[in-house]
């Protein structure tokens, strides 16, 4: 059929990095406005609850696509979490403390002790919302990798101009999303507040993911040979954030949400894209670099995790989806709030 | 310390700290699911309020294993990339699964079930429970299937230096796997149900300083943890059991190192206490029953045991060609051994185990007696036992991977790949001290937030609020909003 099951996979990792970003997309956004919406302990509950039956399957999105990273392209997962050591330590700390914090900081009615946690997921959400950007600017933007496929450069390589704008590019979409996110689940002060973040947040998102795309152009060779997805995937991501900031105007917030979610659906996909048939491309000699073919498994592996795949992918869409019909309804301060 | 060490010595602290988590999930998903069908089944709103109490717990707990969780997953490419490399092609695809056949419907039902009460139907509600729990114990599955094949690599072949699977039948059903997973999952049952004995005893001990109501819900909830804790503890007796004569044939070092035998022996005794020395490899003070260890292994009461030494001198022969001077120097040796290090941790993590294994079992036993007698309540010394009984499982269970994972070693794919050459060639000694110190410290000050929820929520009767119930420091009383429950 002319395709092999290794460019398959690198197109289902790619999937699966947008489920995560899509979904935790918004649980990140939510975590990082909750110190502005929520100004008494309510309302923050509130904020948090709106996400709280659905955070932690959004989250396994990123071992997902983690566990099939290792699976399909163990060389790309050895290979970029090796490298990307002391940044992903980083994001765990930030997840961990995230993680915990949701369940832990209702249990006590204590005003520090609630304030702490509350920091912890307004930091825990906004480190991995920073951090998954400049690592994937960091990716397509070529790193120093040797013969063995070992990343030979350091920390601070990491964080050079062009990832931090990746990194502010994630962080301002994901803020949109949250903020979208919530105007659609919350009633009242909470929502007005969201409603007056969504446009400043909808311009940033504009200027940094077209001063991104600028920027690209510019310093990486992205551009340099141009594939019909990437085209269609810039595009695609234009039209989307077009789309968001026409209905967020006419105060239109549940189309918005989808503009901004599809163009975040366009930036992962510009981004795979954009590597292929790379997964790390090499700034140290373009022989070095890892591609889909010399970094994946052997086919075996590949067509036993595909059969899985194909099979567990969309049931786990089916009941994610019909967790959120459940928990359609807006969450109030007279709402049954279990964090 | 060197890189390799500092790698291990994460490893160990990061796996350890997981796993304290991980078998109280297994355990107390079930028997909170249990409570949950009794409510369904009887309409007994005691049940209900049960469900609640034990299920609060369980989520503070769980939320702790959910976090520590994502370290493990990402730590292997992190520390171990040249590892990665070497076993990607089959390690990987259990971890994957793992996610998108048990995470994902352990978070999302679990998910459904917190915020479900009230929201969806009675029986729709109580299946939400029953996925989550499923969830949990099918990860165990996935990622002991990952695990054995360190111990007992099967249904590969290595090709150009990597291991490449073979046969996806072979790797699930691992002899190895097969043993390791019933023994694993129910020694979490045995933690669930000691978890929910000794917090039902520490109420029980309060006597009539409580309501009576609370009272009956306790020695109901020890009731259930007795019978389930029962069951589960046999399982787990009889799993090790066939798990340590499969040992004998798959890994004998391990089981060498782990019984103290230097020298093959046939028939083979049973060291109770034993001090060696494992620079000049032998035993100074050991004092044996004889025949027993052959008679466990072989259920005959001869039959050779082989010793570390003698394994040692047989792996050097056989290993000669991958392992030889140049490897040794190479890593600073002043020759290639094949001996685990640590042989008394190995030795004595497993007596540690058997023994704590046992001690429940038997605690359990008494338990039964008095209940058949009616005497259970005014056992108070029992009773007070029963509450320090709570750590055993999480000594049990803490040995139990000690003895796996150090009795494997110097191996990191038994046979195949050494710990040596399986750390990340780039991470060095100060990115090592920098994550192994914040993930202790995290880990330290979180331990202390959850034991302190644990035991606010636990110390605090299922049935609050009633005139003759002692308050308790520190829990909020049920304010205008009593629905605000986790």
């Amino acid at each position: 059929m002319g395709i092999e099951l290794s460019e398959l996979w690198f197109v289902l990792i790619g999937v699966l990095f947008v489920g995560f970003f899509f979904l935790e997309g918004f649980d990140y956004g939510v975590g990082i406005l909750l110190p502005f919406v929520g100004k008494t302990d309510k309302e923050r509950r509130v904020v948090i609850n709106s996400i709280g039956p659905v955070w932690d399957a959004n989250e396994v999105w990123l071992l997902t696509a983690g566990g099939a990273m290792f699976a399909a392209f163990p060389h790309w997962y050895a290979t970029m979490f090796s490298g990307f050591y002391l940044a992903l330590f980083v994001i765990l700390f930030g997840l961990i403390i995230r993680g915990v914090a949701f369940e832990f900081r209702s249990k006590a009615d204590d005003v520090r002790w609630r304030r702490t946690w509350d920091y912890a997921i307004f930091l825990g959400s906004l480190i991995p919302a920073i951090l998954f950007g400049v690592a994937f600017a960091n990716i397509v933007r070529g790193m120093a990798i040797d013969e063995t496929m070992t990343y030979t450069g350091t920390f601070f390589d990491l964080l050079n101009p062009y990832s931090l704008v990746g990194g502010l590019v994630t962080l301002s979409l994901f803020i949109l999303h949250g903020a979208l996110f919530l105007e659609m689940k919350t009633e009242g002060e909470i929502r007005e507040r969201v409603q007056a973040i969504t446009r400043p947040a909808w311009f940033a998102a504009v200027v940094l993911t077209v001063g991104f795309v600028l920027f690209s152009f510019v310093d990486t060779t992205m551009f340099d040979s141009v594939n019909p997805v990437q085209v269609v995937s810039l595009l695609g991501t234009v039209g989307a954030l077009l789309f968001a900031g026409f209905n967020l105007f006419r105060a239109r917030f549940g189309l918005a949400f989808i503009g901004n979610g599809l163009a975040i659906v366009g930036v992962v996909a510009l981004l795979f894209s954009s590597l292929f048939p790379n997964v790390m491309p090499s700034t140290t000699d373009v022989a070095y670099s890892l591609t889909v073919y010399n970094a994946s498994s052997t086919e075996y592996t590949l067509s036993i995790m595909t059969v899985v795949a194909l099979f567990f992918v969309p049931l786990v869409l089916m009941y994610q989806g019909w967790t959120y019909w459940v928990f359609r309804k807006r969450v109030t301060t007279d709402s049954h709030l279990e964090y | 310390m060197d890189a390799l060490e500092l790698a291990r010595l994460q490893f160990g602290v990061t796996t350890v700290y997981h796993f304290f988590f991980v078998p109280l999930t297994l355990g107390l998903s079930i028997i909170v699911a249990i409570m949950h069908t009794q409510w369904v089944r009887t309409g007994d709103e005691r049940y209900e309020k049960m469900t609640k109490f034990w299920g609060k717990l369980f989520l503070i707990n769980f939320a702790m294993g959910v976090v520590t969780g994502i370290v493990q997953e990402f730590q292997f490419g992190m520390n171990w990339s040249e590892y990665s490399r070497f076993v990607g092609d089959i390690f990987g695809a259990p971890l994957a699964i793992e996610a998108l056949m048990a995470f994902f419907l352990e978070s999302t039902f679990l998910g459904l079930w917190i915020f479900g009460w009230g929201r969806l139907p009675q029986k729709v509600h109580l299946a939400t429970i029953w996925l989550a729990a499923l969830g949990a114990n099918l990860s165990a599955y996935w990622i002991l299937v990952a695990n054995s094949f360190m111990q007992n690599p099967v249904g590969y072949e290595v090709v150009d230096g990597r291991a490449t699977m073979t046969d996806f039948i072979a790797l699930i059903t691992n002899p190895n796997v097969l043993l390791q997973f019933p023994h694993v999952v129910l020694g979490g049952f045995v933690t669930g149900a000691f978890f929910v004995m000794g917090i039902s005893a520490f109420h029980l001990l309060r006597g009539n300083r409580q309501t009576e109501e609370n009272k009956l819900m306790f020695r109901r909830s020890f009731n259930i943890g007795m019978a389930f804790g029962l069951v589960a503890i046999v399982g787990t007796m009889f799993a090790g059991h066939a798990q340590g004569q499969h040992m004998a044939d798959y890994q004998p070092m391990k089981l060498a190192a782990a019984e103290g035998i230097w020298e093959d022996e046939d028939p083979a005794g049973l060291s109770m206490f034993q001090i060696g020395d494992e620079s000049s490899r032998q035993a100074i003070i050991n004092i044996q029953i004889p025949s027993l260890l052959s008679l466990l292994t072989y259920d005959t009461p001869d039959g050779m045991v082989r010793g570390i030494n003698s394994l040692n001198a047989e792996y050097q022969e056989r290993f000669a060609d991958r392992y030889d001077e140049a490897f040794a120097e190479q890593h600073g040796m002043t020759e290639v051994n094949y001996i685990p290090p640590a042989i008394w941790l190995t030795y004595w993590s497993f007596r540690a185990m058997v023994g704590a294994g046992v001690f429940m079992f038997v605690l359990i036993l008494i338990g039964l007696f008095f209940r058949w007698r009616g005497t259970l309540l005014n056992r108070a010394l029992y009773l007070r036992m029963m509450v320090l009984a709570i750590l055993l499982p999480y000594v049990a269970n803490t040995t139990g991977w000690l003895l796996t994972e150090f009795g494997r070693q110097p191996w990191i794919v038994f046979g195949e790949m050494r710990i040596e050459e399986a750390v990340s060639p780039n991470v060095g000694v100060g990115a090592l001290l920098i994550t192994l110190i914040g993930f202790t410290l995290i880990y330290g000050v979180l331990m202390a937030a959850d034991i302190w929820l644990l035991w606010k929520y636990g110390s605090a009767g299922i049935d609050k609020g009633d005139g003759d119930a002692v308050p308790v420091e520190g829990v909020p009383q049920p304010d205008a909003q009593p629905a605000v429950s986790y």
